[in-house]
C-alpha cells in the first residue's frame, strides 16, 4: 500500500470495504458524577456537624439566624477543601461561584414566597368567614368578633376604581402607542421620551398631583373618581410603554403586505398590526392593571377610609382593597389585624388571577395563534372567500342581464 | 414568430431619446378614513402629552412657592414645620436615600446571582418556571410586603441587630447610641429602623431588577460563550469572560431602575418606619423618614402653604428619580446587550 502511494501516481485507491463496527459508545457530556454527589453530600455533613459543635458544646450559642449562617460559611469552607483534592484551583472557583448562584436564587424565590404564603396562612382566619366577603364594615366595630363585617365595600371600591381607571387608560393608552409606532414622526418620538419620564413619577406624587390639581381646586370631590384620576396617571405610561414595545414586534412585512394589497393606514391598524399584537396587547393591559390594583398611597390621598359601602364614584370617600388593608392593621386588635391579612390575601388572590389570565390570554409572541384562534382566521378566510365568490357572481349574472336587455 | 423574439431591438439613434417625465410623487393623499385615524391617533399622542406635562407643570408651579420661601435652604433644613414657615427636605431625603442604599444592597447581589443562575445554569425545563415565578413576584402590591414587613421582619429582625450592634458598635453607622453616646439595648430602639424597610423595600424591587439582568444576559451570543468553552474555560469562566461583560449595561441598567423604585416606594416604608425629622446615621436605630412617607404623614394639612412644601419635595423625588430612569434606560441601550431590545 505505502508503496503504491508513493511510486505510482495518477491511480485511484477504492476503499476496501470493511465490516461495519458497531456504533462507538457516545460520551456523557451532561449528568453528575456520582463524585461530584459525594462531594457535595460529605461537604454539606461535615459542615453541619462542625456547626453543631461550635453551637451545641463549645460556646452554646442560640440564635438560628447564626446556626443557618455559620453552616452556610463552613459548608463553602469544606466544598472548596474536598474539591481541591481532585480538582484544579478553576475548577474550585466554578464550584463555589455555582453554589453561591445557587444560593442567591433559593434564598431570592423562597423569601418571596414566604412572604405570599405568610399573607395566605395569615389571611385564612378571616377568609374562613363568608360574611367576610358578603358585609362591609358598616355594622362592625373594632372589637366586633370576625362573624361581623366584611371587606364588600373594599372589592366593589377597588372594581370601580380600576374600572374608570381602565376605562380612560386602554383607548388612550392603545391610541397613543399606535400613534408612536403607526405614525411617528419627531413628535412622536418627543411624546415617547415624555411617557418615558413619567414611567418614573413616584405614585405617591401622582397622588398629590391629584390631591392638589383637582381636589383642592374644587373640580372633583374626595371620592372615587379623584382616586381613579391618580391610578390613571400611574397606569398610563406603564401601558403606552408596554403597548409601544409589543407594537413594534409586528413584522413590517405584514404592514407593507396589507398597503400594498391597497388597503389603508387605518385599515391596515385595524385588520393587521391590532389583531397581530393582540396577546401582548392584553398582557400589557393586565399587567398596568395589576400595578393599578396594588396601589396603596394614590387612593389614601385622594379619596380615602370608609367603612360603609359607596356605589357613587362621583362623591364621598372610596376605599379600595390596599387601602383598606393598611387602614385595618394600624389597629392594636388581633381580629382587625387578622381583617387585614384576610384583605390582603384577597388582594394577593386577585393579583395572582390577573397574572395568570395575562399567562393565559397573552404572553404570546406577535403573529403567533393558538389553535383556537388558527381555526377562526381559517373560517373568516373561507367566508371571505364565498363572499367575493358570490359578489363576482352577482356582477357576472347582472353583466349578462345588461347585454341581454340591451340586446332586445 | 419564435425566431423574431431572439431579436434584440436596438433603439434607432434618428430618434430623439424620451424625455423622463419626473419622477412621481409617491406621497399618499390618504383617504377621508386615513385622515379621520390619523387625526384621532395623533389627538391621543396630545392628550397623553398634555397629562403628563400637566403634571410636570403643575408641580413645578405649586412648587415654586415653597422654593421661593427657603430658597437653598429648601435642601440643607431638616425640620420641617410649615406653619413656622421653615421646612426643609435634608432629612427625609438623608432618610430616603439610606433606604434606598440599603435596598440595594440586599437586592444586587439577589438579582445578579439568580439572574444568572436563571439565564446560565438552570434547565430549559426550571428555567421558564423560574422565571414566571419572579415576573409575578414583580406583581405583588407593596402593602403585602408592608405589613409582612411589620408583623413578621419587625419582630424577627430584633435579635439580629441587637448583635450586629453590639459587636460592630466601632462601625459608627452600625452602632446603636442614645444623645450621650450610651449604646441602646431596648427592643423598641431597634424595631423601626432604616435597616427593615431597606430589606422590604429590596425584596419589593429585586424581581424588576432580575428581570432586566436576565434579558440582558440571555441575549448574550452563543458563539462567544461556545468559543470560551472550547478554549476550556469552566462555566464560571465563561461567565466573567463573556456573560457579565456583555450585560454589564443589563447590570447598570437594571439596578437603577430597581434604585428609582426604591427611592418611591411609600406605603412599605410608610408603615414600617417611625417618622422622625432629623438625620439619623444610625442605620440599625428606629427612627428614619423619606419623602414618600413624609407626603402620606402630612398630606391633610389644610394651609397653602404646607400643600406646596409637600409639592416641592414631591418633584425633588420626582427629579431624582427621573434622572436615575433616564440615565438608565441610556446605559441599557447603548451597551451591547441593550442594542436591538427596546
Amino acid at each position: 500500500m505505502a508503496n503504491a502511494v508513493h511510486g505510482i501516481t495518477g491511480k485511484t485507491y477504492l476503499p476496501t470495504f470493511v465490516e461495519a463496527q458497531e456504533e462507538p459508545v457516545k460520551r456523557k457530556l451532561r449528568g453528575v458524577r456520582l463524585d461530584d454527589v459525594f462531594d457535595v453530600l460529605g461537604s454539606l455533613a461535615s459542615s453541619w456537624s462542625l456547626t453543631y459543635l461550635l453551637f451545641g458544646w463549645l460556646t452554646g450559642l442560640q440564635s438560628m439566624v447564626g446556626f443557618v449562617v455559620v453552616n452556610f460559611l463552613l459548608f463553602l469552607l469544606s466544598y472548596a477543601v474536598i474539591t481541591a483534592i481532585k480538582n484544579p484551583r478553576q475548577e474550585i472557583k466554578d464550584r463555589i461561584i455555582t453554589v453561591l448562584l445557587f444560593s442567591a436564587g433559593v434564598i431570592l424565590i423562597s423569601a418571596l414566597l414566604f412572604v405570599v404564603v405568610y399573607t395566605l396562612t395569615r389571611g385564612q382566619i378571616a377568609l374562613g368567614h363568608l360574611n367576610f366577603f358578603t358585609q362591609s364594615m358598616e355594622q362592625a366595630g373594632p372589637l366586633d368578633p370576625l362573624t361581623v363585617g366584611g371587606i364588600l365595600h373594599a372589592v366593589v371600591g377597588t372594581l370601580i376604581q380600576i374600572g374608570i381607571a381602565l376605562a380612560i387608560t386602554i383607548p388612550l393608552g392603545i391610541t397613543t402607542a399606535v400613534f408612536l409606532n403607526e405614525i411617528g414622526g419627531k413628535f412622536a418620538k418627543f411624546v415617547r421620551t415624555i411617557a418615558d419620564a413619567m414611567t418614573a413619577l413616584p405614585s405617591i406624587v401622582a397622588g398629590l398631583f391629584v390631591l392638589s390639581a383637582f381636589i383642592r381646586t374644587g373640580l372633583v370631590p374626595r371620592s372615587g373618581f379623584a382616586a381613579s384620576l391618580a391610578i390613571t396617571v400611574m397606569m398610563l405610561p406603564i401601558v403606552i410603554r408596554a403597548s409601544d414595545v409589543v407594537l413594534r414586534l409586528v413584522a413590517n412585512n405584514l404592514r407593507e403586505a396589507s398597503l400594498a394589497l391597497g388597503a389603508t393606514k387605518w385599515r391596515t391598524v385595524w385588520h393587521i398590526v391590532l389583531p397581530t399584537a393582540r396577546s401582548g396587547l392584553v398582557t400589557a393591559v393586565i399587567l398596568g392593571t395589576a400595578r393599578g390594583i396594588g396601589e396603596t398611597s394614590p387612593v389614601l390621598l385622594t379619596s380615602g377610609i370608609s367603612a360603609v359601602m359607596n356605589l357613587n364614584p362621583m362623591q364621598g370617600p372610596m376605599i379600595s382593597l390596599p387601602l383598606q388593608v393598611f387602614d385595618f392593621v394600624k389597629s392594636p386588635e388581633p381580629t382587625m389585624i387578622a381583617r387585614g391579612f384576610g384583605t390582603a390575601a384577597t388582594l394577593l388572590l386577585l393579583v395572582l388571577v390577573l397574572f395568570v389570565l395575562a399567562r393565559t390570554f397573552g404572553g404570546k409572541a406577535a403573529g403567533v395563534m393558538s389553535k383556537r384562534g388558527y381555526r377562526a382566521a381559517n373560517r373568516q378566510s373561507l367566508a371571505d372567500e364565498k363572499r367575493i365568490e358570490n359578489l363576482i357572481a352577482a356582477r357576472t349574472a347582472a353583466k349578462t342581464r345588461q347585454k341581454r336587455n340591451i340586446k332586445e | 414568430m419564435a425566431k423574431e423574439s431572439f431579436k434584440t431591438y436596438l433603439r434607432d439613434p434618428n430618434t430623439p431619446a424620451v424625455e423622463f417625465s419626473e419622477r412621481r410623487p409617491l406621497v399618499a393623499l390618504g383617504s377621508l378614513a386615513d385622515k379621520v385615524f390619523t387625526w384621532v391617533a395623533r389627538s391621543g399622542g396630545i392628550i397623553t402629552l398634555g397629562i403628563m406635562v400637566a403634571v410636570g407643570l403643575f408641580l413645578g408651579l405649586r412648587a415654586q412657592y415653597a422654593f421661593g420661601s427657603q430658597g437653598w435652604k429648601f435642601l440643607t433644613e431638616t425640620a420641617w414645620t410649615p406653619e413656622n414657615g421653615k421646612f426643609g427636605i435634608a432629612a427625609v431625603l438623608f432618610g430616603t436615600v439610606t433606604i434606598a442604599i440599603i435596598a440595594l444592597c440586599v437586592s444586587v447581589p439577589l438579582a445578579l446571582g439568580t439572574s444568572l443562575l436563571i439565564a446560565e445554569v438552570l434547565p430549559e425545563r426550571i428555567r421558564s418556571l423560574a422565571i414566571s415565578l419572579v415576573d409575578l413576584m414583580a406583581a405583588v402590591p407593596s402593602v403585602i410586603f408592608g405589613i409582612w414587613g411589620v408583623f413578621f421582619l419587625q419582630a424577627n429582625i430584633i435579635p439580629i441587630s441587637y448583635w450586629v450592634s453590639s459587636t460592630f458598635s466601632w462601625i459608627p453607622f452600625l452602632a446603636v447610641t442614645d444623645k450621650s453616646g450610651n449604646p441602646l439595648t431596648d427592643p423598641s430602639a431597634f424595631t423601626s429602623s432604616a435597616v427593615i424597610a431597606g430589606v422590604v423595600v429590596g425584596l419589593m424591587v429585586v424581581p424588576t431588577q432580575t428581570s432586566v439582568m436576565r434579558e440582558a444576559f440571555s441575549q448574550t451570543p452563543l458563539g462567544e460563550k461556545e468559543g470560551a468553552l472550547a478554549l476550556g474555560s469552566t462555566r464560571w469562566g465563561m461567565i466573567r469572560a463573556v456573560v457579565l461583560p456583555f450585560g454589564r449595561g443589563g447590570i447598570i441598567g437594571g439596578t437603577m431602575l430597581g434604585l428609582g423604585r426604591a427611592l418611591g416606594e411609600t406605603i412599605a416604608v410608610y408603615m414600617i418606619i417611625s417618622p422622625i425629622f432629623e438625620i439619623n446615621p444610625q442605620i440599625l436605630k428606629s427612627g428614619t423618614n423619606s419623602v414618600s412617607a413624609l407626603i402620606a404623614l402630612r398630606y391633610g394639612e389644610a394651609s397653602d402653604t404646607g400643600l406646596s412644601a409637600l409639592m416641592a419635595a414631591g418633584l425633588v423625588l420626582f427629579l431624582i428619580t427621573l434622572v436615575i430612569n433616564f440615565s438608565a434606560s441610556s446605559i441599557v441601550s447603548r451597551s451591547r446587550s441593550g442594542a436591538e431590545s427596546n
